[in-house]
């Protein structure tokens, strides 16, 4: 292997300069025996990105392998941009979710921003037309000043970047809690469509061919962010600003238009993002997955500042930027493309035969790789997991006696209605362009996923994101399985069969103990849950880390899972649709009431159990409503979550503004009131049907196996909200539950008080 | 109906035009900004998105690129033009309509389905609209706060150039249902001849069933209608 030259300038390699890098001792070992000699300083830079949690995987790699990933419908599992399914017609859906948690936390706008160019990307450069984004947020609670500006500033972000670009929010997820107070979760998911014959990947295909850099220059923003994103964040992160980047937008819907015009044209033969890591892991990547090398000429790379070095210049993560690997011969033809766009395209390098991530600078060799060493060979560890005794206590806590407050259960029901996790998220989405490329046929608020229909035939795609942290933080295995069988129950509501998962595994520093067991237990029980749903995970992200000043945040595991609408006459709403229309529950009310919305808004408290998942059951009941919308039974289905079965009809009768209706439900369960009303129980979903077509929905749930009984009906507005119990009956006029369910988050937001 | 639809690097609704100037029977064809002639055509549409980033203001700099200097000239013969939000934008930088969107008053970006008034049904864009019929389509956008000097306002309401106000639940333009604080409430403008439209809704995203209402379609075929009739002539 011939030996790159030390430069003049470069510091000299010490075991602190190696921990800076973020690399063990061992790690450090590994590495002279891959090269067989001491790496230059600008090699160490490129292995300490390259074998950083967020490139390399190296605490997650083991656990991951343990989650489903094939299907006859998989066409791409994990390990490239992004994944892809079959949907028929000749159509493809790819999809893939991704966090940008530590730059939000210290650059809420810019870091949420670029959150959603880097998804964008990895979408495009598969060839796909981007036709929609979620994004799933979590942030502390709203009456810290600091939240809000982390909140607004996110939202923000998320939005102007994808209204600017074109592409739809169709739905997500947010939630608030003290348990993310200074580490918020910025996560984005998107979904592009392209014909099955124009994938294209992310290889460095045929000897010879040209590497080009596509977009904006170099700069020197974001040198590292990959290893910043594996650090914790503590009190100097604000120091860390300089590797957020900046997100520009405008030239990302040029990059997308441009890229889809390049893939067509058959000039090119792999594509993809310059994200975390900048040149350098595109580079490796797109050498090690071929198994061919690669040659950078760093004189060649057009850079933004003067005097960068190799070392700089190789983990820039300035945004914007794609590797295109060019047929010789073909490099006029693509700039042609690319001007026309008003893009410039150059030149860096080309791929070679010898295995080798190379970077020439004035023709001296400054670093000398095997690509494979890069991608491949991180060091991945399986670590001791143990749970914390703290969470085990706080688990083991008996709920039995609670008492409702004094102020009486309407109250509580309005404190609930009026939660930021339970109120409408209307003033986020209202910031998000929903209805641009007019094929959002659910947007956001308007039912339990998001759908879009395919101009290309009768079927609709839906999407959704999911993950209760509280569930997960008090039981991670249990928890796991609750959000992917919450996310399956969101398609089914809608009327989707689900399809595949991306996941997005937030959590804190996986070198504690107590962190790796809630890991660990976590993709146990996502990958049971994915077995069973026949929902393959075709990718995803993993972010550790996400701790402040030591205090991490609820381990979340984000399932975001897409599905197909077969027939789209076949849609459903969660909202009631006419007054008399019966009433139906289908799944059993328990007596669980642990890590609900409940004991938080009134007790303050996460603690408790968190409600058993059966997973048999959820499929049964899964696929009866599945069977009943197509029937053509139902005129609304809506998943029972968070506040439970009192939330869950008020939603269904006042979530659509301009139709409300009132409730009258009666309940016969042997159940206190509380858990009966708020309790969180899962594998639940009401139903409503038209008069007299109750005993076909029964008559379903009974062929299914699945409990279903008639607990009411709908009645118009003015009749007003009623849930009874055998004890307890709750009443409340329809305008103050809506007032208080929409302006939740409004009255929180507008306060100026900072306590 | 030839329409010719304007696309600026950062346009993002061309196509959702093109899919819609197809649906009611025209015949829609791409322009490039650089482009320097429109060719044989019967109307200039310019899409929503954000030209050019709209770094500068919106609209200010794909007022000057080459194709406008046609389009100019095509609105100055009589020529239909219909600019939607970010094209709406691009009118006023070009001076072919008066007055300017200023950001919205919340200082955030809006996007929600508005209710409007149609407040004059004798123009080519609007005559198959009965003139008590409220409309509702979506908005997206965070430059849609219509400004004009005291003059030009008293004068837009004195010739019936206000085309569409934002209403209230009552039926009523309020404060409260402005969603961008415009002058008057004013959704949309024409010009002095009648042939130039702008307008801060998208009627292209309201034409079908599916996509919750079809409260645009008439705009579209009320164009089309006019522009066979002067055909026939």
């Amino acid at each position: 292997m011939s030996s790159p030259q030390s430069r003049p300038g470069d510091p000299q390699i010490t075991p602190e300069l190696v921990s800076e890098h973020g690399l063990s001792p061992s790690e450090y070992q590994k590495i002279q025996g891959i090269l067989e000699r001491e790496p230059s300083y600008t090699e160490l830079g490129v292995f300490s990105a390259m074998w950083s949690e967020h490139c390399g995987y190296k605490n997650s790699k083991r656990m991951l392998k343990l989650l489903p990933t094939k299907a006859p419908w998989v066409i791409q599992g994990p390990g490239e941009n992004a994944g892809v399914i079959d949907i028929g017609d000749d159509l493809a859906l790819v999809f893939k979710i991704e966090s940008h948690n530590h730059p939000s936390a210290v650059e809420p706008y810019q870091g949420a921003a670029t959150g959603v160019g880097g998804i964008l990307r990895d979408i495009f450069t598969m060839g796909a037309r981007p036709i929609a984004v979620l994004d799933s947020l979590r942030f502390g609670d709203l009456n810290s000043g600091r939240v809000r500006y982390l909140f607004s500033g996110v939202v923000q972000g998320v939005g102007d970047y994808g209204n600017c670009v074109g592409i739809p929010n169709i739905g997500g997820e947010v939630y608030f809690d003290k348990g993310y107070e200074g580490n918020p979760i910025v996560n984005a998911m998107c979904l592009g469509l392209m014909k099955k014959d124009s994938l294209i990947k992310g290889e460095a295909e045929g000897v010879g061919n040209l590497l080009v850099a596509v977009g904006t220059a170099t700069g020197r923003d974001g040198i590292h962010g990959a290893t910043f994103a594996s650090e914790e964040l503590n009190e100097d992160s604000q120091s860390s600003r300089p590797q957020v980047q900046v997100g520009d937008p405008f030239t990302e819907k040029l990059l997308l238009e441009a890229s889809l015009e390049l893939i067509h044209s058959g000039y090119i033969t792999g594509i993809q993002d310059m994200g975390a890591a900048g040149i350098t892991s595109s580079a490796a990547e797109m050498g090690g997955r071929s198994g061919n090398g690669v040659e950078i000429n760093i004189d060649w790379v057009p850079v933004r500042e003067p005097n960068m070095t190799p070392y700089e210049i190789l983990l820039s993560e300035s945004q914007e930027r794609m590797l295109v690997v060019v047929k010789t011969g073909h490099l006029k033809e693509v700039q042609a493309i690319l001007n026309k766009w008003e893009l410039e395209a150059d030149e860096i390098g080309c791929v070679t035969n010898d295995g080798l991530f190379r970077v020439t600078e004035e023709n001296k060799t400054v670093a000398a790789i095997p690509c494979l060493a890069l991608t491949e060979g991180c060091p991945t560890y399986e670590r001791e997991g143990k749970e914390s005794p703290e969470i085990k206590s706080l688990r083991s806590k008996d709920l039995s006696h609670l008492k409702i407050k004094s102020s009486g259960y309407e109250n509580i029901f309005l404190d609930l209605l009026g939660s930021a996790n339970i109120g409408s998220k209307r003033w986020l989405y209202n910031q998000y362009d929903t209805t641009v490329r007019t094929n959002t046929v659910i947007a956001p608020g308007e039912a339990d996923a998001g759908v879009i229909r395919l101009r290309e035939s009768n079927k609709a795609i839906a999407a959704t994101t999911d993950c209760n942290g509280r569930y997960v933080y008090l039981n991670p295995r249990m928890g796991a399985k609750a959000a992917v069988a919450e996310a399956a129950r969101n398609l089914v509501c809608v009327g989707a069969l689900p399809m595949a998962v991306t996941n997005n595994l937030n959590f804190g520093n996986p070198l504690k103990s107590e962190i790796y067991y809630q890991f660990r237990e976590a993709v146990l029980g996502m990958s049971e849950a994915c077995k069973l749903f026949e929902t393959p995970v075709t990718g995803g992200n993993v972010s550790f880390y996400n701790e402040t000043s030591s205090t991490p945040i609820y381990p979340t595991p984000v399932i975001g899972m897409v599905g197909i609408i077969d027939d789209i006459k076949h849609l459903t709403r969660p909202f009631f649709q006419e007054s008399g229309d019966e009433i139906l529950l289908l799944g059993n009310n328990t007596d669980e009431l642990g890590g609900s919305e409940y004991l938080y808004v009134s007790e303050d408290l996460v603690a408790g159990e968190p409600p058993i998942v059966d997973l048999l059951a959820e499929r049964q009941l899964q696929h009866s409503v599945l069977s009943m919308i197509s029937k053509g039974l139902l005129q609304s289905a809506h998943d029972l979550s968070e506040g439970g079965l009192a939330c869950a009809l008020a939603e269904s009768a006042f979530g659509n503004e301009t139709n409300p209706f009132g409730v009258d439900v009666v309940l016969q369960d042997r159940l206190e009131p509380i858990p009966l009303f708020f309790g969180e129980a899962q594998g639940r979903i009401i139903v409503s049907c038209k008069k007299h077509s109750g005993n076909q929905v029964l008559q379903t749930a009974k062929n299914h196996g699945v409990p279903c009984r008639l607990i009411g009906e709908v009645v118009p507005a003015s009749s007003g909200f009623r849930i009874a119990g055998r004890t307890v009956s709750v009443e409340l006029d329809i305008e103050t539950m809506s007032d208080r369910f929409f302006n939740a988050i409004p009255d929180l937001m507008n306060q100026k008080n900072d306590p | 109906m030839k329409v010719a639809i304007i696309t600026f690097p950062g346009s993002n609704c061309d196509y959702d035009l093109y899919k819609c100037v197809q649906l009611v029977g025209g015949n829609p064809e791409f322009l490039w900004h650089r482009d320097s002639s429109l060719g044989k055509v019967d109307a200039v549409m310019l899409p929503g998105g954000f030209s050019y980033g709209d770094y500068l203001r919106a609209g200010a700099i794909a007022a000057m690129s080459p194709i406008m200097a046609a389009v100019k000239e095509f609105a100055d013969h009589g020529g239909p033009v219909l600019g939607i939000c970010n094209g709406f934008q691009v009118l006023c930088e070009a001076n072919l309509l008066p007055g300017a969107l200023l950001p919205n008053t919340s200082l955030l970006f809006a996007s929600k389905e508005v209710t409007l008034s149609v407040e004059n049904n004798s123009t080519i864009f609007t005559d198959l609209y009965e003139s008590d019929r409220s409309l509702r389509m979506p908005i997206a956008h965070a430059e849609g706060n219509y400004y004009a000097d005291e003059e030009t306002l008293e004068r837009l309401e004195e010739d019936g150039r206000v085309m569409f106000r934002y209403l209230g639940p009552q039926g009523k333009p309020t404060n409260e249902s402005n969603p961008n604080g415009s002058a008057n409430h004013i959704a949309g403008i024409i010009n002095t001849k009648g042939n130039v439209m702008g307008m801060m809704p998208h009627p292209e995203r309201a034409v079908e069933t599916i996509l919750g209402s079809v409260d645009g379609l008439d705009l579209f075929k009320s164009l089309l209608n006019h522009i066979s009739a002067s055909k026939r002539v």
